[in-house]
This record gives C-alpha cells, structure tokens and sequence, in this order.
C-alpha cells in the first residue's frame, strides 16, 4: 500500500505540474500570478522525496506536508501542508484507506486549512471547493456509497464550488485587494484542490 | 535575551531591516533574518522559520515579526511545528520594520518577552507624521 500512496501522490502531482500554466493564469486575474509555479515546484520537490520505502499512508503524507511547506512559498504552502500533516494524523501506521479513513482524513484537512487561514465557505477560496466536497462525500457513504461513489460525489460537488467561486467576491487572500473585481473570475486554490480529488478518485477506480 | 525573527517573502527585505536592527542592536546575536525560500526566490517558508526560532531562542523566548498575509501563516505553522519544544514563540501584530526595530532595541535592553512583544506592537500606532 505504501507503493499505492506513493503511486497516488506522484499522480497528484504529474496533475498539477501539467496544470502549471492554467493555474498561474487563473492566478494572473486575480492574485499574483504564481499558484501554478508555487504549486508545481513543491510537487516537483513531493515527487522527488516521497519514496516506496515509506512505511505507512501516514509517513507520506506528512512528508508530503512538510516539503509543501518548504518548497510552495505562497499561501498554498503552509495550507496545503497543513492539510497534508493533518490528513497524515487520520492514517498513522496506516497501509490501507477505508471509506471512514478517507472522510476523517478530508475533515482533519479542511480543520487544518481553516485553523491556517481563518476561512469560511464563501470567501472564494479552495475551501468553497472543500467544503462542498466533504459534504457530498459524506451523506454518498452515510446512505452505504463506497469510497469511490463517496469521490465521484464528492469532485461533482468540488467542481460546483469552483463554479460557485465564479459569483463571488474575495474576501481571503491576495485576490480579496482586487474586492468585486475579484467576481467572475474562478479560484485558482478551489481549482487546484478539486484537480487533487479527482485525481484521488481515478486512482482509487484504478 | 529575547530573539527575534524578521520574516519577509523577499530575502532582500529581511535582509535589509536586520542592517537596520544591527544599527541600533548590534551587540545581539539572536536577532535573524528570514526572508524568502531557500533559493533565494519569493516566498515563505515555514521550516526554514522553524530553524530561525530555534537558533534565536536562547531560553528567553522569541518574537516573531512578518510581512503580508501568508508570510504571518508560515510563522504560525513554524510556531505549530514547536509545540513540544517548549520555546515561548510570539508572532507580533505589528509592520515589519518598525515592529522590528522596536523589538531589536527592547531586546538588546534587556527586556522580557511581554515587554519585546509590546514595543513592536505599540509600532503599529506611532505617528509619523504629526
Ligand atoms: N486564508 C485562506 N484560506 C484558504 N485558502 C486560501 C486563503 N488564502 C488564500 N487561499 C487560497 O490560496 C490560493 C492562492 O495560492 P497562491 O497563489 O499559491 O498563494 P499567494 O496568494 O500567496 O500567492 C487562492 O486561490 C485560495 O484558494
Ligand atoms: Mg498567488
């Protein structure tokens, strides 16, 4: 399994390494331009330093979390990274993901970026793809959905977010200095956090 | 003595403010500059503040100053990663160079941690033009 994980998170970040370019133009409109160079240099670092020899789901991720830290530079660092260390709590000593594992692992990681950022659905961050997310997710394996429904439930909902994003203005972040002219334009975080569950969720239908 | 942390997305701001701290604080040698990524690009970086607090720290604690938005998230996550070590860690609601400055001569006087942190917060509400 800790071949699985690492499978998963080189995946993750082939994703966003071929998304560089989109991402840093979402951020062009309204930040500053850098989500995709930010975002694809500590992929690249992810990439590099997570190994098959990890012992468990755990130990990944939270290198997974400690290089974001290191390596993104923007705000996407230190709030990925803490999603991915808290996310890390859930699988400690961990080989193998449950449907349950994966919804504490989805709420330790948004605890994380709320307790980092201070945001709230509807500041037109990735949280407004998150939250939606988690949501979906977890009413899909409430009614007895496996992982995979609960994911498939879960992107259909992330991406609404990102759409959702569209209408409002930002409130957090750099893009809340642009005010209403923020409005029209997508989230390049919400954007970037949905690419990653459904990459998680191809994986996981194999 | 209290340490104090100056945490810039630019290397060359963090850089820049210690020139100025050393002016009025040379003598101390826990004040230190952490600005920018590793490579010297823009950025934050919350390891290498974690590294910064714990060299500043000399038992007295450390006060942490920085820049825009995710520059004050990377210290908390820095401030996060030391839980355990049991370093009294204050991140400053201040600007960064006069916050700086303030700090650096209230901890070459020999003030405490509350007293440090105090000086560069009451920055924010000086004056500067009467
Ligand atoms: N306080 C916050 N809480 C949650 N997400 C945030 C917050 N601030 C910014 N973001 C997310 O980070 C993304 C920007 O990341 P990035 O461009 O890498 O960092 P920076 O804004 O420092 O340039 C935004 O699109 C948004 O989704
Ligand atoms: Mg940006």
């Amino acid at each position: 399994m800790s071949t699985r994980v690492y499978d998963c998170l080189k995946a993750i970040g082939e994703k966003i390494i071929e998304n560089k370019d989109f991402l840093t133009e979402l951020d062009r409109e309204i930040g500053d331009a850098d989500h995709g160079v930010n975002m694809a240099r500590g992929f690249q670092s992810v990439i590099e330093k997570v190994s098959q020899d990890d012992p468990d789901i755990g130990a990944a991720l939270k290198k997974t979390g400690m290089t974001l830290l290191s390596t993104v530079g923007g705000a996407s660092g230190p709030l990925y990274g803490t999603a991915y260390m808290e996310a890390a709590k859930v699988f400690a000593d961990k080989q193998t993901v449950t449907a349950e594992d994966f919804k504490a692992a989805l709420e330790a990681a948004i605890a994380g970026i709320q307790k980092r950022g201070k945001a709230e659905k509807g500041e037109k961050t990735m949280l407004d793809s998150l939250l939606p997310a988690l949501d979906a997710y977890s009413e899909k394996i409430a009614a007895g959905g496996s992982i995979v429904d609960g994911l498939d439930a879960a992107c259909a909902a992330a991406r609404e977010g990102i759409e959702f994003t569209k209408t409002i203005a930002a409130t957090k972040g750099r893009a809340s200095y642009l005010g209403d002219r923020s409005i029209g334009h997508q989230d390049p975080g919400a954007t970037s956090a949905t690419m990653t569950l459904e990459v998680i969720r191809d994986f996981l239908k194999g | 003595m209290v340490g104090v942390v100056i945490v810039s997305h630019s290397w060359k701001i963090a850089d820049g403010i210690k020139d100025l701290t050393d002016q009025v604080a040379a003598q101390v040698p826990n004040i230190i500059a952490c600005g920018g990524m590793e490579d010297k690009e823009i950025g934050t970086d919350a390891i290498r503040i974690e590294e910064a607090i714990v060299k500043a720290n000399q038992g007295d604690g450390v006060v942490v100053l920085a820049d825009l938005g995710s520059g004050v998230m990377s210290a908390e996550t820095a401030k996060d990663l030391l839980e355990d070590e049991n370093i009294d860690i204050r991140i400053a609601d201040a600007p960064l160079v006069e916050g700086a400055i303030a700090a650096a001569v209230a901890a070459a006087c020999g003030l405490d941690i509350d007293k440090v942190q105090a000086a560069a917060e009451q920055a924010r509400t000086v004056n500067k033009i009467n």
